[in-house]
């Protein structure tokens, strides 16, 4: 918590702005005030929508020409940045402010190597000689840990790692040592590990400058992290401004309290492990292999899955949980079939479908349904929701009519207007298109649901709900569901077992309680440790 | 990057195996007896049985095949009776007006159209950009032959300025070469103009909404080094590949335009060609034209190296 | 710097695009460059197929007295019954006598048969090959290469040299550029198939069990129809263009059929005198190809703005 009663570095007063016409709302922000003083780290925090982009992107001077601030004052060290030439918003771009991006994967120019893009800043902004800037260059890239900065400095982006190009980003961003930084979901792209450490260096980079950082995530977890305060943004409105422990733990505005008590906690659910009911699926060293070639080199193989064993029993659901690149996502595919497995064997009860051929597959494709992470592309655009639904039903014979009168059944199910049926994708909210694919799983009566990061693309009040709904489907219609998921709050609460992956292999294995509780692996343990804000039991209060 | 360099080099042998199986069926495929067709109408029997002879015209097609191939690799493109000469000389003899034509189009094309297409992408909306796009859409609409005689009636008719028709060789007068050069090349260029210009606009917009433009910006940088230093160079490829497609829309406007110039060239040879159904020289032209086609379009690919990093690995 | 206003317009955008969605093709319709090229499509139409009505004589008719006339002068026939009558050339006549004007209203007729016979019938054969291919693995192989082939061929170059197989006349001069056409509709539907087969709503759509020639139908071959229309109408422009080259070279359609092509290749050796014969044909012909080609963006924009971002 910032002690200092210096001059805020940051101070943002009364700043609406403006949306392009026809907009659902006029203004993008509107009347936000806040500050942020030296040494402090402000995390603006709130669900798609909220502003928080447009806020940061405003301060920078960079804001898409559509948008236009209305009113209002941004200083930056008491200059107004609004009342700034473009020529002057260049000169502190960098040196007094600096801002790093969501996406390090394209945030970096792929042609020019990192050294050169550093070296850009510096000879832009200062009169170094080339020796100079590349001392320096080279300092920076120490301080941002980057393991062997010469040859960090001579690589081009795509041959480092997300979390390297991360920290290139970091690099540029301070090496001028500007008084603001901001920092826009710099974490969200990147692995839960990775993340953790990015989280650190920021921290520990501004405590020692004292530099100022305006933080945007829509991630509690990173809030509890690493913000020293919070405001809370809503349509582009403040909500409510104060101190971390202060929001998380006694927040006043109803808003605040909802969004707190939706993010899970990391600590399971005790649900009661049962282990009777029938086994719906089983897998037997289950892999899958991609092979590239090449003509010099030798030939490219991915193990995208080796050995994978599994079971799941009726009534019970099965977590995958794993960084990107894990494989979870390739053996949820080669369990539905959508992709052929290369080796092992895959028991539905008692058929074995690993190696069976797509016309024989067809029957058995009923009992197996997947809900995927995409809402926007989960549903053909040009479908009704009704004939979307009843797609599966009428593959298998069943008349257009009675599939219709199941799937209003379904859409109250998954608690929907059965009247919407004659409705096209478009006109449905993210979670509502989840509950859609739900009903359109249900319909075909599965033995197995498979969510592959069915909630990970919604906001956290919305992915509540749908969790919550998943959940009781479950329980009613005592259904085995498979889930998969990179976040481990989420896995905590609704899973029964948890498999964690890594590099395609599962290193652990075991009832929620027993993975969470006492992890035996190191990657299970160093991928716990890294969870944000894991220390921290979020409160559920009443809104 | 040597890797890069063997996929592209073996991507083409089938390519190329499709052209010359398209060239050799072509007179198999032509109604009548294949000798007959090349002797001409002229040609007595005596001719076509030596025709049907060295052609193994009696053997199976595949043997015929193979036959042709063999001549082909060795550089022996048959004899053309029409012209009474030999394919390979005629070729010889036509190749320098096409080959001057294309150098001073593309050269001339490239270094217009380039520069207006980031102009028009940088002020995308404004007077300028619409006038080029506007330009585009024309220049893709207006066939060649019709510039072409737009130009030699203002600027050689009515002007004066310049000859009308013609050629000469570039170590005969190399200043008469060049006026003479200014007309056909110009009228070959606005169809390319168009394209290029077009594309280079559509290349820089899309890179000019990339992330890392957004970070070029943050840095402080001006926006005419954000456009030179990071958009351009990051279009570069896109833009290429055009010029390199564009090879063929400049091979198809070059027998057009030679006709319109009366230029001694391979293009006006094809249509001499086709117009005599000399077919020997029709096959090899196409053949040529294919595969100095496909090899500027490997020659791109291998150049993608320069530009981007990542395609080398 | 889209991705910085996604999340503050994506609201708005999802409220515009509700109200709009089903009615793509009126949006099409009202765009002005759809506007404005169809208008001048129209009346070539109109054109074409009213020519005998618009103050036309007989296109092929030779009137060795009546030979390299100026615009504008005034001819006297001799009629069938062996009366004569005079009528003002505005056009003026050939080399042959024959009326630029009549010739030029009935060139719009082979001009736009042409345009529209090679667009439909590329579009129909590309279509099935690149559905095939983009469906079917061993296939694709085998068709890729020979698409690959024919494309390394420069199109006027393969069309000239099927010309010659099989010698002038409307119907070679159709296939002979619908067979360079080709690949390029294949090449975009194998791509367009390509890309949807990987779209969580095909692969859900295979999880319940969907036959795959439904797939087809109802989930891949819907998102080829914008593009298709788009590409479609460039492939006219070109072909028209192509066509008139041909004939201009007098290795297209036979030359007493009146083509925009045919008269300026006429008007060749005449030009420095006369060079209303290659005038007016030319604008015509220049006239109908930009209203097309501006039709077409107007579409792409529309209709596949994903593309208009590309080219």
């Amino acid at each position: 918590m910032s002690t200092e009663t210096k001059r805020p570095v940051l101070e943002v007063r009364n700043l609406s702005v403006a949306l392009p016409k026809g907009g659902d709302r006029v203004h993008a922000v509107e009347k936000v005030s806040f500050t942020v003083n030296p040494g402090e780290i402000v995390c603006l925090v709130g669900e798609s929508g909220s502003g928080k982009s447009v806020i940061a992107f405003t301060v920078m001077g960079l804001l898409a020409k559509a948008l236009k601030p209305t009113s209002g004052e941004i200083l930056l060290e008491g200059e107004n940045i609004l009342a700034a030439s473009e020529d002057r918003l260049r000169e502190l771009r960098c040196t007094r402010m600096s801002m790093i991006f969501q996406e390090p994967m394209t945030a970096l120019n792929p042609v020019m190597t990192c050294g050169d893009q550093i070296d850009e800043v510096l000879s832009t902004h200062t009169q170094l000689d080339a020796a100079a800037r590349r001392a320096k260059i080279l300092a920076i890239l120490a301080r941002v840990k980057l393991p062997e900065p010469e040859r960090i400095y001579a690589s081009f982006p795509h041959q480092l790692s997300g979390g390297q190009r991360q920290r290139i980003m970091i690099a540029m961003a301070l090496v001028l040592d500007p008084v603001l930084l901001i920092a826009d979901e710099p974490t969200t792209a990147l692995d839960v590990t990775t993340q953790a450490e990015i989280l650190k260096l920021v921290a520990e980079l501004q405590a020692g400058q004292g530099t100022g950082v305006l933080f945007i995530t829509h991630d509690f977890g990173v809030v509890a992290e690493i913000a020293h305060r919070v405001a809370v943004l809503r349509w582009g409105e403040l909500v409510e401004m104060g101190p971390t422990e202060q929001i998380l733990s006694r927040p006043v505005q109803g808003y605040t309290k909802m969004l707190i008590s939706s993010v899970p906690s990391i600590t399971p659910a005790h649900r009661g492990v049962r282990r009777d009911g029938k086994t719906v699926l089983r897998t037997e060293k289950l892999g899958k292999i991609y092979t590239g070639n090449a003509f010099f080199q030798k030939a490219r193989v991915v193990k995208a899955a080796v050995d994978v064993d599994l079971d799941i029993r009726r009534g019970e659901t099965l977590g995958i949980v794993g960084e990107s690149g894990s494989g979870k996502s390739t053996v949820a595919r080669c369990i539905a079939r959508l992709i052929d497995p290369s080796e092992g064997k895959i028991y539905l009860g008692d058929t074995e479908i690993a190696t069976m051929s797509a016309r024989k597959l067809r029957p058995h494709r009923r009992r197996v349904q997947i809900v995927f992470q995409d809402p926007y592309r989960s549903m053909n655009p040009r479908i009704t929701v009704g004939d979307f639904i009843i797609e599966g039903p009428m593959n298998f014979g069943i008349g257009r009519e009675e599939a219709m009168a199941r799937a209003r059944k379904l859409m109250e199910t998954v608690r929907l207007d059965p009247n919407a049926l004659d409705r096209y994708p478009h006109q449905f909210s993210g979670g509502q298109r989840q509950r859609i694919c739900i009903a359109r799983a249900l319909a075909m009566e599965p033995e197995l649901l498979i969510a592959d990061e069915a909630v990970s693309a919604l906001d956290v009040s919305v992915q509540k709900q749908v969790l919550e709904l998943l959940d009781e489907i479950r329980v009613r219609l005592n259904l085995a569901v498979l889930f998969i998921t990179h976040d481990l709050r989420v896995a905590a609460q609704i899973c029964d077992y948890v498999a964690v992956m890594s590099k395609g292999r599962v290193v652990e294995y075991g009832s929620a309680e027993q993975v969470f509780g006492s992890p035996k692996d190191d990657y299970t343990k160093a991928l716990f440790a890294a969870a944000p804000g894991r220390h921290w039991e979020f409160g559920k209060f009443a809104a | 990057m040597l890797d890069f360099i063997a996929r592209r080099l073996i991507a083409i042998i089938p390519v190329l195996a499709v052209v010359a199986i398209f060239v050799f069926l072509m007179l198999r495929l032509t109604p009548g007896d294949p000798a007959a067709v090349i002797a001409g109408d002229n040609a007595t029997s005596d001719q076509i049985a030596d025709i049907r002879n060295k052609l193994g015209l009696d053997e199976p097609i595949w043997t015929q095949f193979a036959i042709w191939i063999g001549n082909v690799l060795q550089g022996n493109f048959g004899e053309s009776f029409f012209f009474k000469k030999t394919v390979a000389e005629l070729i010889a003899q036509r190749v320098e007006p096409t080959l001057a034509l294309a150098i001073c189009t593309l050269l001339f094309a490239v270094s217009v159209s380039v520069p207006i297409g980031v102009l028009a992408a940088y002020r995308q909306g404004s007077v300028f950009d619409r006038a080029v796009m506007g330009f585009s859409v024309l220049g893709f609409s207006v066939p060649g032959f019709v510039i072409g005689y737009c130009l030699i009636y203002v600027f050689a008719i009515e002007l004066g300025w310049l000859p009308v028709q013609g050629y000469v060789r570039i170590g005969v007068n190399f200043w008469q070469f060049l006026e003479r050069m200014v007309l056909p090349s110009l009228t070959l260029s606005v169809g390319f103009i168009a394209l290029i210009s077009r594309i280079t606009r559509a290349s820089v917009l899309e890179v000019l909404n990339e992330d890392y433009i957004r970070t070029a910006r943050a840095k402080g940088l001006s926006n005419r080094v954000v456009l030179m230093r990071h958009a351009l160079r990051n279009a570069a490829v896109p833009i290429l590949t055009v010029i390199g497609l564009g090879i063929a829309i400049l091979i198809g406007g070059a027998v057009v335009t030679e006709s319109v110039f009366g230029l001694p060239g391979l293009g006006r040879l094809t249509v001499e060609a086709v117009l005599s159904r000399d077919f020997p020289t029709i096959q090899t032209v196409i053949l040529l034209f294919s595969v100095v086609y496909v090899v500027i379009n490997l020659l791109i690919d291998i150049s993608y190296t320069l530009f981007d990093p990542r395609i080398r690995y | 710097m889209s991705a910085i206003t996604e999340e503050a317009v994506d609201s708005a955008s999802i409220a515009a695009a509700s109200t709009k969605r089903k009615s793509l093709w009126l949006v099409a319709l009202r765009n002005p460059n759809v506007i404005f090229g169809g208008v001048i499509l129209l009346t070539m139409l109109m054109i074409a197929i009213l020519a005998p009505f618009l103050g036309t004589v007989d296109p092929q008719r030779i009137d060795p007295a009546a030979r390299n006339k100026k615009p504008g002068t005034e001819i006297t026939y001799r009629l069938d019954d062996g009366q004569t009558a005079k009528r003002v050339a505005i056009m003026g006549t050939d080399s042959l006598g024959r009326d630029v004007y009549s010739r030029v209203l009935y060139g719009a007729r082979v001009s736009l048969a042409v345009g529209v016979a090679v667009s439909v019938i590329s579009v129909a054969i590309g279509m099935v090959i690149g559905l095939i291919s983009g469906y079917i693995r061993w296939a694709d192989g085998i068709i890729m290469r020979i698409m690959d082939g024919l494309m390394a061929i420069p199109g006027i170059l393969l069309a000239i040299a099927l010309v010659s197989i099989w010698r002038a006349g409307l119907i070679t001069v159709v296939f002979a550029i619908v067979v360079p056409d080709v690949p390029r509709v294949v090449r975009l539907v194998r791509s367009i198939v390509l890309t949807v087969r990987e779209e969580p709503y095909v692969e859900g759509a295979i999880s319940v069990g969907t036959p795959t020639w439904i797939l087809m139908f109802r989930h891949i071959l819907p998102n080829t129809v914008a593009p298709l229309i788009v590409q479609g109408t460039f492939l006219a422009a070109a072909a028209i263009l192509t066509e008139a080259a041909l004939s201009f070279l007098g290795i297209g359609i036979p030359p007493e059929i009146p083509s925009w092509g045919n008269i300026m290749a006429e008007g060749r050796t005449l030009f420095r005198v006369f060079p209303h014969n290659i005038l007016y044909p030319g604008i015509f012909l220049a006239l109908t190809v930009l209203a097309i080609n501006i039709m077409g963006d107007g579409l792409r924009d529309t209709l596949d703005p994903k593309m208009s971002k590309k080219v």
